[in-house]
């Protein structure tokens, strides 16, 4: 059989040694190597400015893999894009060699090991575990039937103050109409065993937090997965003023991140009340508000914090203005300046979104230090100087422990992990929309205390020529250099 | 340990019209390994996951023992799937990785302890216990996976396609070590295989599905001996049988330029809607070479020899020559023969050899309905090469 790949548009892929075994690959194609056990040999290798996660299996686990992933990719669900899938490859002795999937890595996605540096700590956990099983609950409403949820089946992308889970190994999953209970039973008894075994795994190797309690957080994964996916598909039962009770249900479901597409709503059967029931829900809700308005597309957290920030503009710059207008000033005066005072060499580190929540908590801390209001410039300039280097370079960290830990193992050596630095895919670094960033004024940022990230600030100082009286709580003041609009 | 009993189990999926399964009826005996096996789309996996508690049963029920399951969910059913591959966590040792599950269960310790001791002597892991997996070999490694779902003591085990993603020569080996398993530990156990050779190495009895309904349950041997249609005549065997509709005159089939005789029972079974023709199977070891135009004789040309030291195959054809065979309506791959023959004496590509039918060994069926008229066919031996 000659060698044949399906999938994307790219011819070249076809340059790829693929009558080489994976193991042995020449580095220079290598992005890096997963580190831990895996069912398949999997490697991840540099491909033109992309990196791609190249997977060995026996052709019909790759194709079943390759359709279901593209099936989820069409359905918008949050999991890894397949590429393509190779097969017929031999060597050139001629001597038959595993079938490969092909999908790409996803940009500042992290597996969970390389979340934590020490020690995973509960806290940590927390959002991990609650990533996850909003991951399943979006999973679940689409049909998907996955069959081995665990950490190390996902990889997590900062949002804001949360993570978002993508879903990375589809090879035991199904894809239905819709899940019984009993399959969305059994998902999760799998998620609570794995996790349980993952955690145990960390406390083995003293990595995990000692109050962290594995069985703990089993229970709670269980406990939010039920939560949600109740508020999501639950039917209410109600007798009057149903219009206020449906925009309820509606505005409980964006609250969590949710949109409503569709709604069903039937009278009970002796006619004295109404049952409402959410029909289509699709997550993203602030996330498209934010893409609608701005064309900037980021997670979820990212897109309420950000959305925010830009409510919060809305009202004390332009309140007259309409939606879309304030939307624009908001993009070109305060966004994109922020994400292009990041100096080239720290692009590699956080996704701009990311940034943009960063420097809006630095500035929180900033101003709670300095007892007043301080600006946007002053906040960037000073979290570029002092926060934003000592973070890890997330673009491309790849595989400690994408591998999945089986039985049937050829061995058990420990590969070595290789970062891989990819290009940068932001060339400019201008701040032009500021006309400059000024110094901040201390070389070390103040020392807070820090009780929450989520806590506003509550006294605003008068600036100088401005009334505030009508700014209320929450607010934080225009940065003095923003130009203003008439 | 329980038995299993589908009773007239249905499952419709929501938006289609044929069951995906369609009344299916099988007591599965306490301690019996049984093969659900069938091409893709027969329902073999749904059939599983109803029993599992993974798909609903719109009609019918399903019984664990002397209790109705139907509308109980998975963890409470006393069930477990075995994985394909379970994670096997490197900082836990042996002992921990097979019973912590036990523990989310909150079984107590002591209880856990005694159920890992008894698992891992059934596994010979006993001296690995205490011991990291890094110390074990491949195979004791999946012996520990095993071990996590033993430990559960569960009234059933149900595996689906727990070997596909094995290559070819662990496939082999892992089969007979799962048969042997299920034999020591003596739980029912539900195995789903589209691979007919491994249903008829591991099963006790196999169960053949088509297009949701079931064809066939029976032992390996009945399976091979008298299969009960068409279908599972062609799906048991390797290589398959040979199987080809023909038309009938005086008792006998008119197979190319040869006349076969038919059994005489089977023949007693023809009805009006078979309008003289029968469906007629034999298996490629069933077959005698014989001097050319002998009585009863089939001539087939041959295209390839297929050489295996022990056995030969001859692939061929029925040379279609006979004026009459202009109107038979062979199907598809009809002429196409496969005989075992001696491998001392094989002939070349381009010869003809003839070949007879071995007394009793014929398959016929209904050309109308694909349904056995034949007795059982008494051969020896294994129905596996």
């Amino acid at each position: 059989m000659p060698l044949h790949i399906t999938g994307a548009a790219d011819a070249a892929l076809i340059e790829l040694p693929w009558d080489i075994p994976l193991s042995a690959w020449p580095e220079e194609h290598i992005a890096a190597l997963p580190r831990g056990l895996s069912r398949h040999v999997v490697r991840f290798v540099r491909h033109g400015d992309a990196v791609l996660a190249v997977k060995e299996t026996n052709p019909e686990i790759a194709h079943k893999e390759f359709s279901m992933l593209r099936e989820l990719v069409r359905l918008e669900a949050p999991c890894v894009h397949p590429v393509a899938v190779v097969t017929g490859r031999t060597t050139r002795s001629g001597e038959e060699l595993s079938a490969a999937l092909i999908t790409e890595h996803l940009a500042y996605s992290l597996p969970y090991r390389a979340i934590f540096s020490s020690t995973l700590r509960k806290g940590t956990l927390k959002r991990l575990v609650g990533a996850l099983s909003v991951l399943m609950v979006r999973l679940h409403l689409l049909g998907f039937y996955w069959g081995d949820v665990s950490l190390s089946n996902a990889l997590f992308r900062r949002d804001a103050s949360e993570f978002s889970a993508y879903l990375v190994d589809a090879e035991t999953g199904d894809l239905h109409a819709a899940l019984t209970d009993g399959q969305r039973e059994y998902d999760l008894e799998i998620a609570m065993t794995n996790i349980t075994g993952e955690l145990l795994d960390l406390q083995g190797s003293e990595d995990l937090d000692e109050s962290v309690d594995p069985f703990d957080f089993s229970e709670r994964l269980e406990k939010r997965y039920r939560e949600l996916w109740a508020a999501l598909t639950e039917t209410s039962v109600h007798t009057s003023n149903i219009r206020m009770r449906v925009a309820e249900r509606v505005r409980r479901l964006n609250d969590l991140g949710f949109d409503l597409d569709e709604i069903d709503m039937e009278e009970t059967g002796d006619g004295t009340a109404i049952a409402i029931r959410p029909k289509v829900v699709d997550a993203g809700f602030h996330q498209r508000r934010l893409l609608r308005l701005t064309g900037v597309d980021v997670q979820e957290n990212q897109a309420r914090r950000l959305l925010n920030d830009m409510d919060e503009y809305w009202a004390w710059h332009h309140p007259n203005a309409d939606e879309h207008y304030a939307a624009h000033q908001w993009l070109t005066t305060m966004f994109e300046p922020t994400i292009r005072a990041v100096p080239r060499q720290l692009r590699g580190k956080l996704e701009p979104a990311q940034v943009y929540h960063e420097v809006l908590d630095h500035r929180w801390y900033l101003a709670e230090s300095a007892g007043h209001d301080v600006s946007m410039p002053v906040a960037t300039a000073s979290y570029v100087k002092n926060v934003l280097p000592g973070k890890a370079d997330e673009h491309a960290v790849l595989g400690l422990s994408l591998a999945e830990m089986t039985a049937e193992l050829p061995a058990l050596s420990a590969e070595h992990g290789d970062a891989y630095e990819p290009r940068d895919p932001h060339a400019n670094d201008n701040t032009h929309g500021w006309g400059g960033v000024p110094e901040p004024e201390a070389s070390e940022p103040p020392q807070v205390q820090r009780s929450s990230t989520k806590i506003p600030v509550t006294h605003r100082p008068a600036v100088p020529g401005r009334d505030t009286a009508d700014a209320g709580d929450g607010g934080a003041t225009a940065p003095p250099t923003a130009p203003t609009v008439s | 340990m329980a038995t299993v009993t589908y009773d007239n189990a249905t499952r419709i999926y929501p938006g289609t019209e044929r069951p995906a399964v369609d009344n299916l009826n099988i007591d599965i005996a306490d301690g019996e390994f049984l093969v659900l096996v069938g091409p893709s789309g027969c329902g073999k996996s749904t059939s599983l996951r109803m029993l599992a508690g993974l798909e609903d049963i719109d009609q019918g029920a399903i019984w664990v023992g002397d209790r109705d399951v139907t509308h109980v969910q998975p963890k409470d059913r006393d069930i477990a799937m075995v994985f394909q591959s379970y994670a096997l966590y490197p900082h836990m040792s042996v002992a921990d990785n097979m019973g912590f599950a036990l523990k989310i269960a909150k079984v107590d310790k002591a209880e856990i302890r005694q159920r890992v001791e008894a698992a891992a002597k059934i596994l010979d892991l006993t001296e690995y216990l205490d011991r990291k997996p890094k110390a074990l070999s491949g195979g004791q490694r999946q012996r520990v996976a095993m071990g996590r779902a033993i430990v559960r003591q569960p009234q059933v085990f149900l595996m689906d396609e727990p070997l596909s993603n094995l290559d070819a020569k662990l496939r082999v080996q892992t089969r007979t070590q799962i048969a042997a398993l299920q034999r020591r530990l003596g739980t029912t156990t539900v195995y789903v295989t589209h691979d007919q050779v491994e249903a008829l190495t591991m099963g006790d009895r196999i169960a053949v599905l088509k297009d949701g309904v079931l064809q066939q349950v029976g032992t390996p041997r009945d399976m091979y001996d008298a299969p009960a249609n068409v279908f599972v005549a062609g799906f048991i065997g390797s290589p398959a049988m040979n199987i080809g509709t023909y038309q009938v005159h005086d008792g006998q089939a008119q197979v190319g330029r040869g006349k076969v005789k038919l059994d005489r029972e089977a023949v007693a079974h023809l009805k009006a809607e078979d309008k003289n023709h029968v469906v007629l199977g034999f298996r490629p070891e069933s077959l005698d070479r014989v001097a050319p135009n002998s009585e009863g004789a089939i001539p087939i040309a041959v295209d390839v020899v297929e050489e295996l030291g022990s056995d030969a195959f001859v692939y061929g054809e029925v040379p279609n020559e006979f004026g009459e065979a202009q109107d038979l309506h062979f199907s598809a791959g009809d002429s196409q023969m496969i005989v075992r023959i001696d491998p001392r004496d094989v002939p070349k590509k381009g010869d003809t050899v003839w070949v007879t039918i071995r007394e009793g060994e014929q398959h016929v069926f209904s050309a109308a309905t694909g349904e056995r008229l034949s007795s059982e066919v008494k051969t020896e031996g294994s129905p596996v090469k």
